[in-house]
């Protein structure tokens, strides 16, 4: 904003004490939340490193706290968020690419987009609940995989409808009217130079989502993960556990041994969401520097 | 996670860039295989609607059979809440309710002031590079899942502040309600600095030129003239932390009646439901049906939240136009 303004105005202090002492404040209020935040990692990281080794990876749970592992619930997130971005993916890229490139002007475009903004705000754990009644229930899938993915699928769709969206737009007119200029159907257009050029964006998105399902524990615990499992999914309909479940699992335990495993859970969750975000914001750079 | 935050919490910016003119929108698609690939786009954006009907219906559904058995009456006029019990079954909400109020109260009071100052240091203050800087530092905030929060609330946080307050319990309201306001700052100063940044140069100019020094401009123009954006911000805000649910089912413990002791064991309306679902409830019995209830008593007060706050945005945006 201050960008905008003539450098004479931006740098018009008065010099009042009351000026300055409100900078400090607005500083502070600014620093004191990341602060907060490495007071959080730096702990994480001294409780829960030491735990580690390749054993804490590999093996199952047990009710010693010193033996028990994480597989299960490692393979359980990855079999959930391999099915949430199968299932949200195309789902949610072919609502986005129909609410932008065809049905602008239509009245269902106008319900849908208020349905999303909608949707974008329910709490996850009535995600939950939908998963519980319908998937779990109603639909017979019972406490599987499946179940919990479908759930999560629905969770991330607001997210990958709005991401993909956003990157459908930054595709200029241009493109499009050349693209149809040259004889191309709309389909023509949409697949081979809106979504190529869009692809970034895209794949950005999508990461975001699957970090944002990964974390997820409330409606894991309605829609089926189970706390305490000695095996990892084997399929779709398999009972399963996930890591924040595994987390949520061994922070409900009064012994100290157990909150040690938690904390070392927590580094192996947040090691695996830094690298999808690592991926996205390189991904991002890497194509944001190819001009369109 | 930089971008996380800006796409999860911003359902009321999409759409909000002017519709730029596309003539062949206005025709139809040509071939029968375009026709068919325009249907199947457009039937899974139907999907959004369909999950819209459908979290409804599932509640609604579940909940008559709560309200079968519990006339509306006892479920707002009974101030106890003990549906699962064998004998002395009380169903009034409120302990629920007034338990999910206080740990949002607690919330929004870390929240709204470190995010509207954040949001004016980083709009009003901050060197360019400085805000390059921070604004995705402070979004890693929100990118944290918040099982991780709830660790730290009942790990770190709560043995802090017996430090300080000594009668503090093990499972309490203060604590979960602060870690969850810091979760939510993000969330605020975003959406209050797109409020900020979107009042116009000359309303800024127009200030200093009548004399105005910094602070008065900022306090007396421009923060009223972001208002309803910023209010916008808030009530998002407010909802958010109503919906939360790992950070208060780890960190607040359990009650089942009115307390109105931050200090003490509380119970949300989200904890309740995790509660119950962890353990094997059958399908159709009183426990399993009465965290229907409890989800739908969630969903219309967040509903409303989001939709008060969708209103106040797009009231700021008209405003803003003209």
């Amino acid at each position: 904003m201050s960008a905008k303004l003539p450098s004479s105005l931006l740098r018009r202090r008065d010099g009042v004490v009351a000026e300055i002492a409100f900078v400090w404040l607005a500083r502070f209020a600014v620093f004191a939340p990341l602060i907060v935040l490495g007071w959080l990692l730096g702990g994480l990281a001294i409780d829960g490193l030491g735990r580690i080794d390749w054993a804490f990876i590999t093996e199952l749970p047990s009710r010693k706290a010193e033996r028990a592992g994480i597989w299960p619930a490692l393979m359980g997130s990855l079999w959930l968020i391999t099915l949430t971005a199968a299932i949200a993916l195309p789902v949610g890229v072919a609502a986005a690419i129909y609410l932008e490139e065809y049905g602008r002007q239509s009245r269902i475009a106008g319900v849908v987009e208020v349905a999303i903004a909608n949707l974008a705000g329910v709490p996850s754990i009535i995600y939950g609940m939908l998963g519980l009644g319908l998937f779990v229930r109603f639909a017979g899938l019972g406490k599987s995989v499946i179940a919990g993915a479908l759930t999560l699928a629905i969770l991330v769709l607001p997210i990958i409808i709005m991401s993909t969206r956003e990157a459908l737009r930054t595709v200029r007119d241009s493109l499009r009217e050349a693209a149809l200029g040259l004889g191309a159907t709309r389909w023509q257009m949409v697949r081979q130079v809106i979504v190529p050029m869009a692809l970034p964006g895209i794949l950005t998105g999508a990461i975001l989502a699957v970090s944002r399902a990964i974390g997820e524990t409330a409606p894991l615990v309605l829609a089926g993960a189970v706390a305490y499992i000695s095996f990892a999914p084997d399929g779709i309909d398999a009972p399963y556990t996930a890591l924040p479940m595994q987390i949520y699992d061994w922070t409900s335990r009064p012994q100290k041994a157990f909150l040690v495993n938690a904390a070392a859970a927590i580094v192996v969750l947040t090691v695996v969401l830094l690298l999808l975000n690592s991926v996205a914001i390189w991904l991002r750079n890497r194509y944001q520097k190819r001009a369109y | 996670m930089d971008a996380s935050a800006a796409t999860s919490v911003e359902p009321v910016a999409s759409g909000a860039t002017s519709k730029p003119q596309r003539p062949w929108l206005r025709q139809r698609s040509g071939s029968v295989g375009e026709r068919a690939i325009e249907l199947g786009l457009a039937a899974c954006s139907l999907v959004s609607i369909v999950v819209t009907i459908g979290i409804v219906v599932v509640l609604l559904y579940e909940a008559s059979g709560f309200f079968a058995h519990v006339s509306l009456g006892e479920f707002l006029g009974d101030t106890m809440w003990t549906p699962t019990f064998t004998d002395n079954q009380h169903f009034g909400v409120w302990p629920l309710v007034v338990g999910t109020l206080m740990t949002a109260t607690i919330a929004m009071s870390v929240a709204l002031p470190f995010g509207l100052l954040a949001a004016i240091y980083l709009s009003e203050y901050a060197a360019p590079r400085t805000r390059r800087m921070l604004k995705p530092a402070l979004e890693l905030l929100a990118g944290v899942p918040t099982i991780v929060y709830g660790f730290f609330a009942l790990t770190v946080v709560t043995p802090f502040l017996q430090g300080w307050l000594p009668e503090l319990g093990g499972f309490n309201a203060l604590s979960p309600g602060i870690v969850m306001g810091i979760m939510i700052i993000p969330m605020v100063s975003s959406l209050s600095e797109d409020a900020i940044y979107a009042v116009p140069d000359s309303i800024r100019e127009a200030a200093y030129g009548l004399g105005a020094s910094k602070l008065p401009t900022i306090f007396r123009v421009i923060v009223p003239s972001a208002w309803s954006g910023i209010a916008a911000a808030m009530t998002l805000a407010v909802s958010r932390a109503i919906g939360e649910t790992m950070i208060v089912a780890i960190a607040a413990g359990q009650s089942n009646t009115l307390s109105f002791d931050p200090r003490g064991q509380t119970e949300t309306m989200t904890a309740y439901i995790v509660r119950i679902a962890q353990g094997d409830l059958p399908t159709g019995s009183i426990g399993y049906q009465s965290i229907f209830a409890v989800g739908l008593v969630l969903f219309v007060m967040t509903l409303t939240m989001n939709l008060v706050s969708y209103r106040l945005s797009r009231k700021l945006r008209a405003r803003n136009r003209t």
